[in-house]
């Protein structure tokens, strides 16, 4: 395959995942209301474009199978037949067999193809007596006909040469076949030929009206005819003040042009007739006349509403960019922000005042060339929320279960990354509320619940943070019941106390769950603990608040963006490192040397006791203690924990960079960044970090 | 093949420079000095005559119409060449069965854009 073949084979993939989409939401408020004309002619379009394209770019088995599905919408958009539940049904499993083939999953294809067809078949077999072979007419290229744009102009081109043109070496053809290559004309022609015995051959009896629609200037278009004096041939360009829908009167039009006065106009319409024909029965002007005007009037009004439709369309129009494009952009701007602080830490030290201007400038502009690089990257979390419309319906028909999904904040904007890597925690945990949370209608009537439970996706933005909520009405979970599974397993001491909090936090550790048998659709081998640790891979945070009998809420906190975080930066020895500054509460000083402080691991900060750790035993660097340390005290889900360091530099703007698979795993460390003076700092984790130096101590 | 284009001017500077940048385009050029030299060189005709008003022994307006009355000539293009002050010569010279002119003086490039439109 070439390369363009291959571009194209890649654009109707694209093109192709976003159409089914699309109707799996048609699809799911076609079976809400099934009478909806609208809904049908948009399944049978999606059909219809993936069948087309599919087959351009050689996705013959695609194209094939689809057809079939086009076939039988057809028939439902003309009436024929009615968009009922198993119809529904079975495009649903057509709908995915097309992704699966366009994501080349061959295997389970061909079978499941046959399948389909045939129950479609059976489907419409009631009805389709009539031939289906209308698809050849598909509209031929209409030749090469230009099609007029909004910021084309009209000309009024007028040609009447002399007889004699052709003896002043002169083709006429020549000068129209000039305009037609300025752009679009409709000609008329006119024709003055003498009786034969005065005919001479070598003069040109014809005459020509051209109205022509051209993006050039009027200039470009005179100079077609430089040769000729203005009664030989005229441009005129049509001024494109008119207003509202409507191009001109042929009557204006009439007097613009000069063949006839205002006056000669108004007689004729007080006779009340059609304006064209009344002028030509006056004998005011010739019929061809006439016939120019309204061709005249014809392309103004074609091209005026060009205008109006490339008006509604500017203002939603958009660029498809390859994703890969984007994250060379971010991380472009990544680059960009590293050298700029470089940049200004120079200008600091060398105090130049203009050094110090530019500097400050060029700050200003990469913070905002980052800003809106990063808001590029961002879209919308409903592009999501389709697809879970979807799940809820499959798994809550697969378990006789009543649930309606409620999402709110479709538009808030999150990092397309994000989005992504949310897909996976969101499906296990509305898998949950819908398997664990909501009950079966029968045990909601008896709880005097209605029987339809509700699932609630919810976004929201708070600051630089996304809230993404889950939120049930059903059973909701019991902290006690949670307590004595834990005492069962052995996770907690029967005689420890739990709040109601730490013991639903229970519910993330690795193999608790809380059904009392893993069923098929919770279950799948990924439990919370799996959850939990890709939204930390997120620096998100997840909570949950439940009450029994009411629901469970599960609350997803996430940073608007994974690609730059604030950050402070500290140094040990000639080390430095960066905290998250999100994770970061205060900083205070500590003297570990003195009596009082030696050997203890606690820092008293206004009465409280806050452990710590040192940073320098943590990552075992060498070198003297100073006699003042700073503690860093941070929040996270370990705690309050303060980490030791020697100082604290400031906070930094930190270009996250992943580090290289070697490096993936190490415990305590979530990347790299590159400071202002070009040298390294790593990112903590402080959360693992902590918890990797319990386990050491353990 | 290529396109054989006459020249015909008294003042051999200028004739040269057009014939050289006719040359330069790929069109064979025919050098004339006067009207009576370029009739007596159109035995085997042009594709276009590009030509000079004021001259000695032929002018361009006489030249134009001789060969406007040739029957294997009377539709070719001729180009004249003018000076801003001749206006009325323009109108002659159209009047006589030239195709355009081009005003002097002029560069190489609008001759060329002038010959190229009207032999298209």
């Amino acid at each position: 395959m070439s390369a363009s073949e291959d571009r194209g084979g890649q654009a109707f993939r694209e093109e192709a995942l976003e159409l089914l989409d699309d109707l799996e939401n048609s699809l799911l408020e076609l079976e809400e209301n099934p009478q909806d004309e609208d809904l049908i002619n948009r399944v049978f379009r999606a059909m219809h474009t993936i069948k087309g394209s599919g087959a351009m770019f050689g996705f013959d088995d695609i194209s094939t199978f689809t057809h079939e599905v086009e076939t039988v919408f057809d028939l439902v958009r003309g009436g024929q037949m009615s968009a009922g539940s198993d119809l529904i049904n079975l495009t649903f499993s057509a709908r995915d067999l097309i992704l699966a083939m366009l994501e080349g999953r061959e295997e389970e294809s061909e079978v499941q193809a046959e399948e389909i067809i045939s129950s479609l078949r059976e489907l419409s077999g009631a009805v389709s007596g009539e031939a289906e072979e209308e698809e050849k007419a598909e509209e031929a290229p209409e030749g090469e006909k230009r099609a007029p744009r909004p910021e084309d102009k009209i000309y009024r081109v007028r040609l009447c040469p002399s007889p004699e043109i052709f003896l002043s070496g002169t083709d006429p053809v020549s000068l129209l076949e000039e305009l037609f290559e300025l752009g679009q004309c409709r000609v008329l022609m006119y024709e003055k030929v003498p009786p034969l015995s005065e005919f001479n051959p070598d003069m040109c009896y014809l005459s020509w009206d051209i109205i022509l629609t051209t993006d050039q200037d009027a200039d470009t278009v005179r100079d077609v005819f430089i040769f000729f004096e203005e009664d030989e041939a005229s441009v005129q360009e049509i001024s494109e003040d008119e207003s509202g829908d409507d191009y001109k009167k042929i009557g204006e039009i009439l007097i613009e042009r000069g063949d006839i006065s205002a006056e000669e106009v108004q007689t004729i319409l007080k006779a009340q007739k059609p304006l064209g024909k009344m002028l030509v029965e006056a004998g005011v002007i010739s019929e061809r006349q006439v016939q120019a005007a309204l061709e005249e009037q014809k392309v103004g009004r074609e091209l005026s509403q060009v205008r109006k439709k490339s008006e509604a369309v500017s203002t939603t129009s958009n660029i498809r960019v390859a994703a890969d494009k984007l994250d060379d952009l971010v991380d472009l701007a990544g680059q960009l922000v590293i050298i700029q602080s470089r940049l200004s830490q120079v200008a600091r030290q060398e105090q130049g005042q203009i050094l110090g201007n530019i500097a400050e400038e060029l700050e200003r502009l990469s913070d905002e060339l980052r800003d809106s690089t990063l808001g590029i990257r961002m879209l919308p979390i409903g592009t999501t929320f389709g697809k879970f419309r979807r799940l809820v319906r499959d798994l809550s028909q697969d378990m006789g279960k009543e649930i309606e999904l409620q999402t709110e904040g479709a538009e808030t904007e999150l990092d397309k990354t994000v989005i992504e890597k949310l897909n996976d925690p969101l499906v296990h945990l509305l898998r949950n509320s819908i398997d664990h949370g909501v009950e079966q209608p029968a045990e909601r009537r008896a709880a005097g619940k209605p029987a339809c439970g509700t699932v609630t996706l919810r976004a929201t933005q708070a600051g630089g943070n996304v809230l993404v909520e889950i939120e049930d009405d059903g059973k909701g979970m019991d902290p006690n019941k949670l307590r004595e599974k834990a005492e069962g397993m052995g996770l907690v001491s029967s005689g420890q106390e739990l709040g109601d909090r730490e013991a639903l936090n229970l519910i993330f550790h690795p193999g608790f769950s809380t059904a009392g048998q893993v069923s098929d659709v919770s279950g799948r081998g990924v439990g919370m603990d799996v959850v939990k640790k890709n939204i930390e891979s997120l620096r998100g945070q997840i909570n949950i608040e439940s009450q029994p009998g009411k629901g469970t809420r599960i609350s997803v906190k996430l940073p608007l963006t994974l690609a730059i975080i604030d950050g402070l930066q500290v140094r040990v020895q000639d080390e430095f490192y960066i905290l998250p500054l999100s994770n970061v509460e205060e900083c205070v000083e500590i003297r570990r040397g003195e009596e009082e402080n030696r050997g203890k691991e606690v820092v008293r900060i206004r009465e409280e006791l806050v452990p710590f750790i040192s940073l320098r035993d943590s990552f075992r660097i060498s070198g003297d203690t100073p006699a003042i340390e700073q503690v860093v005290v941070t929040n996270t889900d370990a705690g309050r924990v303060g980490v030791v360091v020697d100082t604290v530099i400031g906070e930094h703007q930190t270009v996250i960079k992943s580090l290289g698979r070697m490096y993936k795993d190490v415990p305590g460390i979530s990347g790299a960044t590159v400071k202002g003076d070009g040298t390294l700092a790593l990112i903590l984790d402080i959360s693992h970090l902590i918890k990797s130096m319990h386990q050491k101590a353990v | 093949m290529s396109k054989k284009i006459m020249t015909v001017d008294d003042s051999a500077s200028v004739r040269q420079m057009v014939a050289f940048t006719l040359k330069e385009e790929g069109f064979e050029v025919v050098e004339a000095k006067d009207g009576q030299d370029a009739l007596s060189k159109l035995n085997s005709p042009v594709d276009m005559i590009v030509t000079d008003l004021n001259m000695p022994n032929m002018d361009g307006i006489e030249l134009i119409k001789n060969v406007r009355a040739k029957s294997d000539m009377k539709f070719i293009p001729i180009i004249m060449l003018t000076t801003e002050s001749q206006a009325e010569k323009k109108t002659e010279g159209k009047k006589a069965g030239a195709t355009g002119w081009i005003v002097k003086p002029f560069k190489p490039e609008q001759l060329m854009s002038v010959v190229k439109k009207v032999l298209k």
